[in-house]
């Protein structure tokens, strides 16, 4: 048993703490709490520069067709949502959520910074500030820590390495597919004792063992096979490009890349309707810095990220109706295509909003259009959506977060970006 | 302590003896490694980037062709011959990779072999595309490894010219929009990636102040830098296509450059090499990777005094990092990455890994899959990054997989002192001398937060 900083925090406020303070023991708090402890947000960031006008093409644009030259999409190629935009054909089952209703488009979103650089944008996103450098934290992690004195709620990234959004004083849950660990072993023991002073260790190892008790659960109750390691063996490492794997990839081999992929979706899924599962998520998707030969690469990254869609929406099951998933990138792409059949940085994209959660609904935030006259820099697609409002939104609305604190400490200084409101 | 220091944080680790070799004078033990020459080879009779690069493009022909074929059964279908080129190509690849770990796993020259890894992670080049994952082991073999300790700018020119950063990063195919070759090639233009990862990655840094049009203007007088194609004499060779080279004059954050052919873009990467804000940008990476994520100010500015001094002589430069004090600090503050971290295992037992599966996995595993870093910023450096829960709960499984390996045929207390020297803390010598066998006791040790850390 590990006491953690938010727990501690907890005890300065003087919240009652006559119960056990594992992972496994924030049941206490959801009792009282009803269904605030079943509402569940996972976000997707799509690290590259996504091009949301392949994500949702618009077609219906006027000027779509002429900017995109040989990179565009015909109006018959695309899932149809409405009249200017389709979704792009790969996003098959998030086509299936949209026509029900359960999934939404932001096809002009950004953050509040204009930088052109990936690394930065990526901070940006992530931190939640309004600039670069702006903060040391991410904003989920934030998020947790606004949540606890009221309530326990658990964060987990997927990936081998911990993601920028969920680092910081709450020590979040990490996991990504592999063996399990050997429950006989003295060593976890006799590893924590060693880094019992450690700041650094000592808490990330105690959640790591935590972690891999529930990820035991999760494939229990799904009665999961293949064994983990046969989907270590088959999941391109997340976070990383699948080099060979979708390089040299021939059919056999996308189809396994995606069965891979849905598979890491519903263990996902499967975590977090564990009782005291992570209410909250991160997951990241790479590869989508298209700066030539764009319409494959893409196509490959997208079906790899319906795959992971889709499982996280059959392996949260009922609970995928208390569910928001969020998927952003840092910036979309330049709306012309550039000379070597790809698309270099630019400003706003595609963000998708998904879950049983959402209410039925259109585009969220304007279309711009893509007019030379309202391209931004006369090269990207123009923001019209400050993504710090539409995740602010989310917070307050679906995960009920304090809407001064989410003033004051999740998203500082973002007083220019307006909540989205009436998602859900 | 200042030899144990030596070995685990400017090294690799320490190799069963290495530390008491460093005492008598651990400074020397490090400026003795630097040499003009460059870093070792992992290995003499590894093929050439073109060589490599005409076997990639043989493959993707013949996979081109097949795929095109319609004909019943075999529509489609690779070839035996496509699968056997496939894998003799991910052979030499995955021989590439093994032989560098073997040499970091082996070499008495750890902070040489360290000063080429935190180069060759400088200048990135990944297997994200397939043609240039063929290229990644030559990439380091010629560009990066004979010019380590060189200057900087001819480590610049040498990485910006060599064709695997050049298919990375899309530059083999950008054409000045008004060039000859343009009204030729319908569609074709300019392609920004490898100029505004210059500015950003390898030389002045994102926040030097440059814009949008200084990145395009680059861009402009970069065309023309491209690779050989498999028809012509110099394929999968640097080539300058003078047809292909935007004309006229460039303004660059605010220096202009008259009309020229390649000289154009010489000149544009030789005054980013002498950019004091290159200066700054890269010694502070060069202070980040070596003692601290968070390292002294003092630190970076003697890094960048020699560097501005010698007219960034890396060399002078690597002297300047083994003269500093603050690199010396007894607290080690780095987080291994998962690559240090294995390769400091097998230089504990002396040892080396046998195959390629019995590393790639692990890497795989932790994050840090061969050739493949995310993007062109490389590998992060930092704890927090790599101190994951996941990270950490895959580190302990490994290392008991080793442990059961090797563990039973040493002497895990001497184990401890000729791994970490004055480093080993008593609760970690407790801790091992108290294990149960002498696989929990490796197992302790090499997941203890002292070998953990450098």
């Amino acid at each position: 048993m590990t006491a953690q900083m938010n727990r501690r925090s907890l005890l300065g406020l003087g919240a009652s703490l006559g119960i056990s303070v594992s992972f496994l023991g924030s049941q206490a708090f959801a009792a009282s709490e009803g269904d605030l402890a079943k509402k569940k947000l996972v976000v997707v960031i799509c690290r590259g520069g996504m091009d949301g006008l392949s994500v949702s093409p618009p077609v219906g644009d006027p000027d779509y067709a002429a900017l995109r030259g040989s990179i565009a999409m015909k109006p018959e190629q695309v899932l149809k949502l409405d009249d200017t935009f389709g979704l792009h054909p790969e996003l098959k089952a998030v086509h299936a959520l949209a026509l029900k209703g359960e999934a939404r488009i932001a096809p002009a979103i950004a953050s509040p910074d204009r930088a052109r650089s990936h690394f930065e944008a990526q901070d940006v996103l992530e931190t939640g500030a309004s600039g670069v450098y702006g903060a040391d934290t991410g904003w989920l992690n934030r998020t947790l820590e606004a949540l606890a004195p009221i309530r326990k709620v658990e964060g987990l990234s997927v990936g081998a390495t911990a993601p920028l959004i969920l680092r910081g004083k709450v020590q979040a849950a990490s996991w990504s597919p592999g063996k399990g660990v050997d429950e006989t072993a003295r060593l976890p023991t006799l590893l924590q004792d060693l880094y019992r002073s450690d700041p650094l260790l000592g808490p990330a190892f105690a959640r790591g063992l935590e972690t891999e008790t529930m990820a035991q659960q999760a494939m229990t109750a799904m009665a999961a096979t293949p064994a983990m390691n046969e989907m270590a063996a088959s999941t391109p490492a997340m976070a990383q490009p699948a080099g060979m794997s979708s390089t040299m990839a021939n059919d056999r081999q996308n189809r396994a890349g995606s069965e891979a992929a849905r598979k890491l979706g519903s263990t996902l899924g499967g975590f977090m309707i564990q009782a005291g599962g992570p209410q909250i998520a991160a997951i990241s998707l790479d590869g989508f810095d298209t700066h030539a030969g764009q319409p494959g690469q893409i196509a490959t990254r997208l079906s790899y990220m319906d795959a992971v869609l889709d499982g996280l929406h059959t392996g949260l099951g009922a609970e995928w109706k208390n569910t928001v998933v969020i998927a952003v990138t840092e910036f979309g792409r330049t709306a012309r295509v550039n000379g070597t059949g790809g698309t270099d940085h630019g400003t706003a994209s595609t963000g998708l909003i998904l879950g049983g959660a959402l209410k039925r609904g259109g585009i969220v935030g304007d279309w711009p259009t893509l007019k030379e006259t309202a391209l931004f820099e006369n090269r990207d697609t123009a923001p019209t959506v400050d993504m710090r409002g539409l995740f602010k939104g989310v917070l307050a609305d679906h995960m009920a977060v304090d809407r001064a604190l989410l003033e004051s400490k999740v998203f500082p200084d973002s007083a220019g970006a307006k909540p989205v409101t009436r998602l859900v | 302590m200042m030899a144990a220091i030596a070995v685990t944080r400017f090294g690799l680790g320490a190799r069963p003896g290495e530390i008491d070799a460093a005492k008598a004078d651990p400074r020397g033990f490090l400026t003795d490694q630097i040499r003009r020459d460059g870093a070792d080879k992992p290995q003499d009779d590894g093929e050439d980037a073109a060589t490599r690069f005409a076997w990639m493009r043989d493959y993707q022909e013949q996979r081109k062709i097949e795929r095109q074929r319609k004909d019943g059964d075999a529509a489609g279908q690779k070839s035996q011959a496509a699968m056997d080129a496939q894998r003799q190509l991910r052979d030499k690849i995955d021989g590439d990779f093994l032989a560098r770990a073997r040499l970091g796993a082996n070499t008495p020259a750890a902070f040489r072999e360290r000063w080429a890894l935190f180069w060759a992670n400088h200048f990135t080049v990944s297997s994200t595309k397939q043609i240039t994952f063929a290229m990644i082991g030559p990439f380091e073999r010629e560009a990066i490894r004979p010019n380590v300790f060189n200057s900087f700018e001819n480590l610049l020119v040498a990485s910006s010219t060599h064709p695997a950063m050049l298919t990375y990063l899309d530059q083999a195919s950008s054409i000045g929009p008004n060039s000859r070759a343009a009204g030729r090639r319908g569609g074709k233009g300019l392609n920004e990636n490898l100029a505004r990862e210059i500015l950003e990655l390898h030389t002045v840094g994102v926040d030097a102040g440059y814009r949008q049009a200084d990145v395009t203007e680059f861009a402009r007088a970069l065309t023309g830098f491209s690779v050989g194609r498999d028809n012509e004499d110099r394929a999968g060779q640097f080539v300058f296509r003078d047809n292909a080279h935007e004309p006229g004059a460039r303004t660059i954050m605010g220096r202009r450059y008259a009309e020229a052919d390649i000289k154009q873009g010489w000149a544009v990467l030789k005054d980013l090499a002498a950019d004091p804000r290159t200066a700054h940008h890269v010694c502070s990476k060069i202070a980040r990777h070596f003692v601290s994520d968070t390292p002294p100010q003092t630190l970076t500015a003697r890094l960048e005094k020699r560097w501005m001094d010698t007219g960034g002589d890396l060399a002078e430069v690597a002297k300047a990092l083994v003269e500093s004090p603050e690199a010396w600090d007894p607290t080690p503050a780095k987080f291994k990455t998962p690559y240090e971290f294995t390769l400091s295992t097998w230089r504990l037992i002396g040892a080396q890994p046998s195959a390629y599966d019995r590393i790639a996995p692990i890497l795989t595993g932790l994050g840090q899959k061969p050739f493949s870093p995310p993007s062109p910023k490389g590998w992060a450096e930092d704890a927090q990054t790599w101190a994951s829960p996941d990270g950490l709960i895959k580190r302990m499984q490994w290392a008991q997989g080793m442990a059961a390996a090797v563990a039973d045929r040493t002497d895990p207390n001497a184990l401890a002192v000729s791994a970490l020297g004055e480093r080993l803390t008593p609760a970690v010598a407790k801790a091992v001398s108290r294990a149960e066998t002498r696989r929990e006791a490796f197992a302790l040790l090499v997941m203890s937060p002292e070998f953990q850390r450098r």
